[in-house]
Formats: C-alpha cells, sequence, structure tokens
C-alpha cells in the first residue's frame, strides 16, 4: 500500500492511507486536506477516463468502528484452534449425533429428492409465501382440530426461520401498538434483544433464571409481569427455553395465563424446538395451546432450523392469533406489507421441504421418529451426566435440574470464572454465562463432563 | 418512520390503539376521525374485542395486482403482461437447464450439510459475485476493498445497504429516479432515508430525459446516495448510453454523491454479463466507493430461491472489513444468515467454467428471445400503421418496455382485448411469445386510433 504523497496532478490510483486525511465535503467545490501535515486545496475534482487526478479523500465510511465479534462464534473458534484429543465443544447450537457429526434427516432427502423428480419451477412465493407450508404449519403448532384454524382466526406467514419470523412480529408491534413493551425473560436467547432494538420496539426484563436452585423464579416471573404496563407483549419460550433449558410446568403455564389475561398482555411465543424438546410435537405445543385455547390473541413464532434440521434454510413462520377472521385477514396483509419492503418473499425451498414432509403420511411418521432420535439422544445424554455427576459428587449438592431441564441447553449454574476453568483446564468449551449445548455432548464423554463440572464447581470461586 | 415522531404515554393500552388508528387515519388522509361518516367509532367494545381491532386491511400490491386480475378472465385470448418473470415462447415459466443440473449435482451429494451458514453467507458464492459484477480483473477486489455479503435477492440486499447507510452514513438522503421500481422508495423510507426524485424517463421521447437528470443530481446536496438501475432500467427500460453513463459518473464525483447500483438484470438485458456491467465497473474503475446490490433472481431464473448480494467498495480494505462487521449486526437481527439453496446453486455454476459457459448461452437465449419480442411488436405496429413513433420498444432494454400508452388506453386494452399490464403502461416483453405478438398490436393499434 502506498504512503508516500502522490502529486496533485494526474496519477494513477493507490490505495489511500486514511491516517492524517480530513476532508471537509461540505463545502462542495473545494477540499480542504491534511495529508502528512502538509496542506493541499484541490479546486475542483475531475476525472478523466483514462487518467484520473488523485482524489486525496477519505473514505466515507472512516469513522465506522470494528463491530464487536459475536460471543457464540468465539467459542467455537476457540475450540478450532484447541488441539486437546479431550477437547469438547458444547457451544455449539446444532444438533450433534454421537459421533460428533451434523445431521440431515432422511426425511428431508426424501423430500428434496421427491421436489427434483417432480421438476417444479422456482417462481417467486406470494409475499406471505408457500400456502401450502404456512396451512400445515399453523396446523403443526395449534393443532388441525383447534378452533384458532377452523374459526380461520390465525394470521399465518412464512418467516425467515425464528428469527425472520420474530422481526415481522417486532415491526408489526412498532407500528401498530407504538409504545407498547415486549417483555423478556432474563437471560433469554442473545438475539432476541438485538431484533427487538433493531425494529425499535421498547423491551425489558422479567425475572427467569434463578441461580440459588438453577430453577425458574416464578414468584419472579409473575410479580414482573403484573407489574408491567397494561398491554405489554410477554415474549415467552414454548419449550425448551434457551439458554437455561428451565421450562414452567404445566400448573405454572395456567397461573401465567392468569395473569396475562388479567393484565391484557399479549403473549408473544418463540417456539424454536416444537418436538424437538420432549420428542413430540403435541406435547412441546401444549403451552401455546393452553392460551389459544383459552380464547386468547397470540403471537407465534416457529422455527424448524432444529426440528427438523433444516438450519440454512431459513424456514419458519410468524403466526398471529386474533379475535376473528376479518382481524386475521387484516393482519396478514399487514405483515405483508412489512416483508416487501425487507426481501419481497421468502425463500421456496425450505418451505417446499417442510410441505412435502407434513403433507405426506409416511414422511410425516417418519419425522416425528428421528425427531423422537434426536430428543432421546439428548435425554439419554442428560441421564448419563446426571448419573456421573450422581456418582462421583459426594457433597451431596442436588444435581436433578440437568434431568428437569429439557432441550438442547442447560444452564449448569456455574460462574464465569467457573466457565472458565471448565474450559482452561478442561478443554470444555461453553459459553460465560454457564450454559452448555447437550446436542454437542457425546455419549462417552459423559464422566469426563462430569468430573469437570465436579471440579470446577468445588474447586473454583 | 424516521424517528422525531412525538412519544406517547396514554394511559391504557386501548388509548394507545386509538392513537395509532389516528395516526394511520391521518396518514391515508381520507377520513377523518370523529366525522358522523367515520366507519371506525371508538366503542368501548371494539377496544376489548381485539388488540387488533385498529389495523386496516393493505391494498394489494399494485403489481401483483394485475396477475390476480388475470387469473379471474376467462377469456381465451388473454394476455398477462405485468408479471416480471421470464416466460418461454409457450408462455412456461423457465428453470434453466444448468441450474437443474447444479440442483441434482448438490441433492445427490451426501456430504453436503445443512449447518447456518455465516451471517455474511455463503463464502464462495460471495466471492465468486463480486468478481462476476465487478470482472474478474477488478483491481477493487484484487486490493481487497470489497466487502461482498449474501443478502435475499435484490430487495433484501438493498434493504440491508439501505439500514447500513441510515446507520453508518451522513446523509440519509436518496436521490431515486422518476419513474422507478415501486419497491424502491418504500425500502429506503422504511431504514429511514429520505427519498427524493430525478428526473429520469421522459415521456415526450420515451426516452431518457437527460439534461433533467444532470440538473437534479447537479442540485443534490453533496455526499447524498443516488440509486442507479445498472442496466435495463425497470419500468421503463431506458438506460443512458456508455457517453451519459460516463458523464454521469464524473458529474457524481465532482459532488461526492453515493452511488448506490441496483443490477437485477446483467446478462439479462443485452445477453452479455460484462456490457450490462459496464455502468458499475466505470465507476469501481476511478478508485472511488459505490454500493452494488446484485440479483440471480432473472439471469438464473431462480426468483423464489431469493439469492442476491450486497457488495460495497471501499477505499481501503481495513474500511471494507470495518463495514463487514458492522453489515453483519445488521443483518443478525433481522434474519440471522441467508438461505442456502439458492446461493449453493449460483456457486456452483459460477465456479465450474462448463456450467457457466452453460449458463451464459441459455443467458442469452433469454436476452435474445426478449429482443426478437421487441422486433416482432415493432415491425407489427408498422405493419399495422399504426399512428405514432413506435421505435422505442426496439430502443427500450430488457424485460420491460414503457409504451407511452395512458391509463385510459390502457383500460381499454384490458376491458376490449383482456392484456393485462400495469396502469402506468409498462409490458412485460417476457411475457409475449409470437403468436400472442398480433393480438398485442392489434389491442395497441385499437387504443391509439380510438383513445387519446
Amino acid at each position: 500500500m502506498a504512503s508516500t504523497v502522490p502529486p496533485l496532478a494526474s496519477a494513477s490510483i493507490a490505495p489511500l492511507q486514511n491516517d492524517g486525511l480530513k476532508a471537509n465535503f461540505k463545502t462542495g467545490t473545494s477540499l480542504q486536506c491534511t495529508f502528512l501535515g502538509k496542506e493541499f486545496y484541490k479546486a475542483k475534482q475531475s476525472f478523466t477516463r483514462t487518467s484520473m487526478t488523485v482524489a486525496v479523500k477519505v473514505s466515507r465510511f472512516n469513522d465506522i468502528t470494528m463491530a464487536p465479534p459475536d460471543p457464540i462464534l468465539g467459542v467455537s473458534e476457540a475450540f478450532k484452534a484447541d488441539t486437546h484429543e479431550l477437547k469438547l465443544n458444547l457451544g455449539v447450537g446444532a444438533y450433534r449425533t454421537e459421533d460428533l457429526q451434523p445431521l440431515v434427516l432422511n426425511v428431508v432427502k426424501k423430500a428434496e429428492n421427491l421436489m427434483l423428480e417432480r421438476g417444479e419451477n422456482k417462481e417467486y412465493l406470494p409475499i406471505e409465501g408457500l400456502a401450502a407450508f404456512n396451512k400445515v404449519t399453523a396446523e403443526l403448532l395449534f393443532g388441525a382440530d383447534s378452533a384458532v384454524i377452523q374459526q380461520q382466526r390465525v394470521a399465518t406467514v412464512q418467516g425467515l426461520s425464528g428469527t425472520g419470523s420474530l422481526r415481522l412480529a417486532a415491526a408489526l408491534i412498532e407500528r401498530y401498538f407504538p409504545g407498547s413493551k415486549v417483555l423478556i425473560s432474563a437471560p433469554t436467547w442473545g438475539n432476541h434483544k438485538n431484533i427487538f432494538n433493531d425494529a425499535r420496539v421498547p423491551w425489558s426484563e422479567y425475572r427467569y433464571y434463578d441461580p440459588k436452585t438453577v430453577g425458574l423464579d416464578f414468584e419472579g416471573m409473575i410479580s414482573d409481569i403484573k407489574a408491567a404496563p397494561e398491554g405489554s407483549f410477554v415474549l415467552l419460550h414454548g419449550c425448551a427455553h434457551n439458554p437455561t433449558g428451565i421450562d414452567p410446568t404445566p400448573e405454572q403455564w395456567e397461573i401465567i395465563a392468569d395473569v396475562i389475561q388479567e393484565k391484557n398482555h399479549i403473549p408473544f411465543f418463540d417456539v424454536a424446538y416444537q418436538g424437538f424438546a420432549s420428542g413430540s410435537l403435541d406435547k412441546d405445543a401444549s403451552s401455546v395451546r393452553l392460551f389459544a385455547a383459552r380464547g386468547m390473541e397470540l403471537l407465534v413464532a416457529q422455527s424448524y432450523s432444529k426440528n427438523l434440521g433444516l438450519y440454512a434454510e431459513r424456514i419458519g413462520a410468524m403466526n398471529v392469533v386474533c379475535s376473528s377472521s376479518d382481524a386475521a385477514v387484516r393482519v396478514k396483509s399487514q405483515l405483508k406489507r412489512i416483508a416487501r419492503p425487507m426481501y419481497s418473499n421468502p425463500p421456496i425451498h425450505g418451505a417446499r421441504i417442510v410441505a412435502n414432509i407434513v403433507g405426506n403420511t409416511e414422511l410425516f411418521n417418519e419425522w416425528k421418529e428421528d425427531m423422537e432420535l434426536m430428543a432421546g439422544r439428548i435425554k439419554s445424554v442428560r441421564q448419563k451426566l446426571y448419573d456421573g455427576l450422581k456418582a462421583k459428587d459426594n457433597s451431596g449438592k442436588d444435581w436433578s435440574f440437568v434431568l428437569k431441564q429439557i432441550g438442547m441447553f442447560s444452564f449448569t449454574g456455574l460462574n464465569k470464572a467457573q466457565s472458565d476453568n471448565m474450559t482452561n483446564k478442561w478443554h470444555v468449551y461453553m459459553t460465560k454465562d454457564g450454559r452448555i449445548s447437550l446436542a454437542g455432548l457425546p455419549s462417552a464423554k459423559c464422566d469426563y463432563l462430569a468430573d469437570a463440572i465436579i471440579d470446577s464447581y468445588h474447586n473454583v470461586n | 418512520m424516521h424517528g422525531g415522531k412525538a412519544l406517547l404515554s396514554p394511559s391504557s393500552s386501548a388509548d394507545r390503539r386509538l392513537s395509532a388508528l389516528v395516526r394511520h387515519l391521518e396518514g391515508s388522509s381520507s377520513i377523518v376521525m370523529g366525522s358522523k361518516d367515520s366507519s371506525i367509532a371508538a366503542s368501548p367494545t371494539s377496544a376489548r374485542n381485539s388488540v387488533f381491532e385498529h389495523i386496516l386491511q393493505a391494498s394489494e400490491d399494485p403489481i401483483l395486482g394485475v396477475t390476480v386480475a388475470y387469473n379471474k378472465d376467462p377469456s381465451p385470448v388473454k394476455l398477462n403482461l405485468g408479471v416480471g418473470a421470464y416466460r418461454t415462447e409457450e408462455g412456461k415459466p423457465l428453470v434453466l437447464n444448468v441450474v437443474r443440473r447444479a440442483e441434482q449435482m448438490l441433492v445427490n451429494d451426501n456430504s453436503r450439510v445443512k449447518e447456518y451458514l455465516p451471517i455474511v453467507g455463503l463464502a464462495d458464492f460471495n466471492k465468486l459475485s463480486a468478481k462476476l459484477i465487478l470482472g474478474a480483473d477488478s483491481p477493487a477486489i484484487q486490493e481487497n476493498r470489497v466487502t461482498t455479503v449474501q443478502c435475499l435477492s435484490g430487495t433484501g440486499s438493498l434493504r440491508i445497504g439501505a439500514e447500513f447507510l441510515s446507520r453508518h452514513y451522513n446523509q440519509h438522503i436518496i436521490y431515486i429516479p422518476q419513474p422507478t421500481w415501486g419497491n424502491h422508495p418504500k425500502v429506503f423510507a422504511l431504514s429511514g432515508i429520505t427519498v427524493k426524485f430525478y428526473r429520469y424517463y421522459d415521456p415526450a421521447t420515451r426516452g431518457l430525459d437527460f439534461q433533467g437528470l444532470l440538473e437534479d443530481l447537479g442540485s443534490a446536496p453533496s455526499g447524498a446516495i443516488v440509486l442507479l438501475h445498472a442496466c435495463a432500467h425497470n419500468p421503463t427500460g431506458v438506460d443512458p448510453t456508455p457517453q451519459q453513463w460516463e458523464q454521469i459518473r464524473q458529474l457524481m464525483r465532482s459532488k461526492a454523491l453515493l452511488p448506490f447500483f441496483d443490477s437485477a438484470y446483467q446478462g439479462f438485458a443485452s445477453g452479455n454479463l460484462d456490457s450490462d456491467a459496464h455502468s458499475v465497473r466505470i465507476f469501481v474503475a476511478d478508485g472511488g466507493e459505490c454500493l452494488v446490490a446484485q440479483s440471480y433472481a432473472k439471469n438464473m431464473g431462480l426468483y423464489g430461491e431469493r439469492v442476491g448480494a450486497l457488495s460495497i467498495v471501499c477505499r481501503t480494505p481495513d474500511v471494507a472489513g470495518r463495514v463487514e462487521s458492522q453489515l453483519k449486526l445488521v443483518i443478525r437481527p433481522m434474519y440471522s444468515n441467508p438461505p442456502l439453496h439458492g446461493a449453493s446453486i449460483v456457486a456452483r455454476i459460477l465456479k465450474d467454467s462448463n456450467m457457466y459457459q452453460e449458463w451464459t448461452v441459455e443467458l442469452k437465449a433469454m436476452a435474445d428471445r426478449i429482443i426478437s419480442m421487441r422486433q416482432k411488436l415493432f415491425d407489427a405496429l408498422r405493419n399495422r400503421g399504426t399512428p405514432g413513433d413506435w421505435s422505442h420498444i426496439i430502443k427500450q432494454i430488457g424485460m420491460f418496455t414503457f409504451t407511452g400508452l395512458n391509463r385510459n388506453q390502457v383500460s381499454f386494452m384490458t376491458e376490449e382485448y383482456h392484456i393485462y399490464m400495469t396502469s402506468d403502461g409498462r409490458i412485460s416483453m417476457a411475457g409475449l411469445s409470437s403468436k400472442t405478438v398480433p393480438h398485442l398490436a392489434d389491442a395497441i393499434h385499437a387504443a391509439v386510433t380510438r383513445l387519446d
């Protein structure tokens, strides 16, 4: 890179250093530049095609700072750099087999082959997405025979997986419920705050995780939801809370629904693990269905990243349950108005895969089996980890939270220093909040992990 | 939308919703709150019945509405010239052979996974896309001054670019051509950028109002953003000549105006990928900065897969690195990371020289068919002695032709001849075939001779 001062007269363009350059664009026709302490005045910029006079100009983007790296990605990068043979990556937010391989479900491959054979076209989808997908996704979530479906009270719009669906809803809230807050759990998935911030929707937290019990701070949760201004949106994880793995019990869900109704709040579910948490699609949707059955209006974001392993295809949906079919029609039209200037219409591939699988009994059953297998593997490593902790730890500490928690993630209760010990001493990579991903834990490593956790918990402060 | 809205602090959620409703109505200006004729009364029960009561039905997208109307028409001679997608001579959508082949290879490759792409998308795709638009030998690429991020086709690339500029660029004004693609103003307005227009289409000549363009860009504030259609202007089909592009470039650089290219038709317009990238490349060649939104919807026929890329050409690699890091912060809260399938198809084709060749042949065939439809329509009108100068049909380029027909003439053509097109007189040449050109020519002839 050239660092000498180029002459003012014609010269070939060399990449310019920004240090020491100040340019004043506001004057328009003249540029005042300080370059290596010398001042140059250029009366006019003129360029010819073949000989470019030097533009002693600073990048218009010069003041842009380097954004901080994604905290979770940093974990994987550090893991890759580690050469220790016993290293374990428990930062990964995607399912891994016992052999620690990513998994493309057979049923997905079958669907893709079917689609290829049919030779379908690649025309634009409507703004709201693939109709067949929208139909099956709502039925999957609420149950095909549910009142909300029968009465056509759900506005369903295909979205870009969970994130994209949440963003559509956030934009709807900003536009039609200005000033309304979204209440999010403490802690919650890291990107929730970013989504609401970018959509300019105010948010505040409700207590959720209790480090003393490594469980749910139910009283705190209820109290905070009650204290929020009437008509707030309450963001709830439908199942397999991320990052804690701690879900309310069915009885607790009822009380949460009571409080929300009392305060005229609007429930806003993030359902990223339906079928992936317990292995049963219906069981994992029970919280959403409980609310819908009460006749409440609610928002539900869905993702097929984990339960169908379609991570990179970005397939999900935003569902808005309204008290009338007329309202649902209107809401859907406004969701479309939000999507159009964002990406015009959603990608077809993932939507067709889902529609083909759910629409075909054989494939649908195979999918259910696949989900049971994935959820089963995670449950079995939880069991093995728990057994190991119980057997090796003599302190009497209650490790049962490992079994009570559900889904891909678990909050271990380890603090930052203890988590660092996990990494530095034991080469176990996890996030600093004490979260581990069971999806990245092979059965063969459960004992090792138990040792690491016990050591970190007892010997580090 | 651009900040600066008065903060509301209504006491109840019902009040809040009603306030939102009032603001919504004030925007549409046709109904006055409180008037006896207002159908939106603040009844106590309506607020309780649904929290969404105040949300009105949005009107149908005008361009998509054309197809809706077309579908309803039972006439056997109906013609859909609203569609912005390529059709074969048989009137069918087309999936390129090379695309099918690439897709076959991808689906049959058992080593492929569906793990999340990085936030910026598929690395190969990004590199190859930058090369495609900027040229493989582009110094900007060689000097590592370009950041390219995979986005959701053209729209997504524009939106990410707009959001980025709104946050990190000091001039929040964009000049867009009059007319332009209907979605452009919305994309920028929602990102918090003020939209202004520069003169572009001259109805008198059915060509470029070059003087007006120069005047309007010349009076733009220094540093303003300027949207440029790289080729095949949508909806007019009117492009500047290379000489005119050079003048535009000089003017823009002299005023430090920031170019933001929308490249949706590279290769699809002239049939030649390099020619269609000429406008972008002369700007990049002068060492200055610019943004380029690319779409593979038309030139690879990947419409529904939503494949595109945003490239930002910066002065230095250091700036490019920082810009990329900030683009990620825009993308992550919008959709986290982009879809894999379409980008994989593109990357597969672009990196394989045989497939790339095959693609250029199929691409040229599409462009040629459209060019031949232009010629056929022009000849048909000339043969009918249709009054007026119709040479703009063969002078304009790309998928669309701005016929110059007015609203009345367009309605007439729809009612009497079952021709479906947008009311601005735009027709999609891609929707024409040799068989249907005579019918369209008859319709135009009738419209022009019977109505003014």
